[in-house]
């Protein structure tokens, strides 16, 4: 479903010029477990920017479900975006004026989904991450596992086929982190693609392919 | 995106910065509030002007002598007229079917004195017609009689201002008064007019239009004032006194009429024109409240920036991301509007409990203008920031914390 081609990604840094992807071929089928690893630096963040549609390849096609996305305006990717993909960030990103709940809903407010059925299916999300206790606190009032977990019900509240997650555990202790992993693994087994960047050995190895990048090649 | 959570996002993002709203909405305020305060003040002292001047009598044409013209030479500044008004003119326009009255007026200065008292003051000649054509009202006595205009009666009607200087706590009417040289006996007193345009009644002496050609030795009028029998009938009489002057005056067209409505539309344009320029010097301070909402934005979008890349990771389209950003500084602008024509009405009713005789009118289109003009201000500036907000990099935003 994933299918990049000949993927470059280069960016200007004062004069230099940095090849953060060089030549990137993958392809990632619906259902997988993929975790990309490598050194900082290496462009396991642009490569998964590029998978999520948040940043656009210099160069190369990356088709999503068959659909070639490289060539599509601002408001279709925004659309294909919303609907096909869900991303979970290290550092959470929550806003913090609005309530587990709210913050789980935001994906629904942009996509026009009626109110009746928004708060269905807040309650619903919140039960799966195990938060039903917790929908009205705001972020400050949580803790970093349980942030993570309303960051994943966000994530999936759209049904996304694919679920990617930037270092999840990153900014968690070893017992929340987890707890998360088991979340998402669990996600995976209910056919979502998962693809996750991690700098942990041990993590990453708990998934079916791994992906090791430097300077921005696969090796 | 549905419009009420456009709204509350908005909100939301709005309630989380209370201190910076209030000052913003403040600022916006004294901007609305001075141009709704103003504009009131324009318009109000143009319905005023407008009422007295319709106040001075309906249906009104006056008839002056002489008449100015755009032939060259020098215009006629003070009366330099061929031919004078004369009584016999005046009686003259009861001829016109469209006439309901006619009040010749005659006016000069003498000293008038009582029992050692002596004050120099206007001296009106008229008829008992000029009680009817100005809309006077007596508080003692009675008015001029109703009699030959070529009679120079020895009475005469004294003003509020008069009665008081002269005759202090004393009963007037049936005292005797000396004008210039002559003995006039006091027959009525008029009521203050309070404040009026033109013409000082409580300052003046009104007597037989004859008797004040006796005491200034003249056989020429000041003006004739004319009523008409209706509005439709004015202009009829508008020819018709032009063509009995003519007739009488040898064939020449030697007399200027001047209509009430004329007189009231070069008002009411000249006062709607300063209203006007008032309220375009005051909404310099809209401009200024709309540079600090742009302000405020381009604060909102800095802070936000990480909020701006996760709405944008989650699915939102610039389309959106710009209502939001313009939502919220129309959102400000309007608060500002609102609290801005409330404190404009607290000030207009304080003006009004402080001056009551001025009667202070806040219209209804100032109003809604002003709520308009602060929404396009706030579109106007928040366009830029919202713009800014949209075009974000969501990568950069996010990674920016």
């Amino acid at each position: 479903m994933i299918e990049l081609e000949n993927i470059h990604r280069t960016f200007q840094v004062g004069e230099q010029s940095v090849h953060a992807l060089n030549n990137i071929n993958l392809t990632i089928n619906k259902g997988e477990y993929v975790s990309i690893m490598g050194p900082s630096g290496s462009g396991k963040s642009t490569l998964l920017n590029v998978i999520a549609l948040l940043d656009q390849p210099s160069s190369g096609i990356y088709s999503l479900n068959n659909q070639i996305v490289t060539q599509l305006d601002d408001n279709q990717l925004a659309q294909v975006r919303r609907e096909n993909i869900g991303f979970v960030f290290q550092f959470f990103h929550l806003i913090a004026r609005y309530s587990a709940a709210e913050n789980i809903e935001i994906p629904m407010i942009l996509a026009g989904v009626p109110i009746q059925e928004r708060k269905q299916r807040v309650a619903d999300a919140l039960l799966a991450v195990d938060l039903q206790q917790r929908a009205t606190h705001r972020p400050d009032q949580l803790s970093g596992g349980q942030i993570q977990r309303v960051a994943i019900a966000r994530a999936m509240i759209m049904q996304p086929q694919i679920l990617l997650a930037d270092e999840p555990t990153g900014n968690l202790d070893s017992k929340s982190g987890e707890g998360i992993i088991e979340l998402l693994e669990n996600l995976n087994q209910k056919q979502t693609t998962l693809v996750m960047i991690t700098h942990d050995e041990a993590l990453g190895s708990r998934a079916q392919r791994i992906i090791r990048l430097i300077d921005g090649k696969i090796v | 995106m549905m419009i009420q959570d456009t709204l509350s996002y908005s909100y939301m993002a709005i309630k989380t910065q209370p201190i910076r709203v209030m000052l913003i909405i403040l600022a916006m305020s004294i901007g609305i509030a001075s141009v709704t305060i103003l504009t009131a003040l324009g318009e109000s002292a143009r319905l005023y002007i407008v009422n007295e001047f319709q106040s001075l009598g309906t249906n009104l044409i006056i008839v002056l002598p002489g008449r100015t013209e755009t032939t060259g030479g020098q215009p006629p500044l003070f009366g330099a007229t061929p031919r004078d008004l004369t009584l016999a003119d005046a009686e003259a326009l009861y001829r016109s079917h469209h006439i309901a009255a006619i009040a010749p007026v005659s006016v000069g200065a003498a000293p008038i004195s009582t029992k050692g008292l002596e004050r120099e003051v206007t001296i009106l000649g008229s008829t008992s017609a000029l009680r009817r054509v100005r809309h006077l009202s007596l508080s003692k006595g009675h008015f001029l009689p109703e009699s030959d205009a070529n009679k120079a009666l020895s009475i005469c009607v004294i003003g509020q201002t008069i009665k008081d200087e002269l005759f202090a706590q004393q009963q007037a009417v049936g005292k005797w008064l000396r004008i210039n040289d002559r003995r006039f006996r006091v027959i009525g007193v008029l009521e203050s007019e309070g404040q009026s345009i033109g013409v000082d009644f409580d300052d003046m002496v009104i007597v037989p239009v004859a008797s004040a050609q006796a005491l200034f030795n003249t056989q020429s009028l000041f003006r004739i004032l004319v009523e008409t029998k209706s509005k439709q009938g004015m202009y009829k009489a508008v020819d018709d006194i032009s063509e009995i002057i003519k007739q009488r005056h040898e064939g020449e067209d030697d007399v200027t009429l001047v209509t009430q409505d004329s007189v009231v539309n070069t008002f009411d344009e000249i006062l709607a024109a300063v209203t006007l320029t008032v309220a375009s010097i005051a909404s310099i301070s809209l401009a200024v409240a709309g540079i600090l909402v742009m302000n405020v934005m381009w604060v909102s979008v800095a802070q936000r920036t990480a909020e701006i890349g996760l709405l944008k990771a989650l699915g939102a389209t610039k389309g959106q991301i710009l209502c939001l950003f313009l939502t919220e500084a129309a959102m400000l602008s309007f608060a500002g509007a609102l609290t801005g024509v409330l404190l404009g009405k607290i000030t207009l009713m304080a003006l009004q409990i402080s001056y009551p005789d001025f009667p202070f009118y806040l219209p209804v289109w100032a109003i809604f203008s002003a709520l308009a003009v602060s929404l396009v201000t706030a579109l106007i500036f928040g366009v830029l920031p919202a713009k800014q907000a949209a075009g974000m990099n969501p990568v950069t935003a996010l990674n920016k914390r």
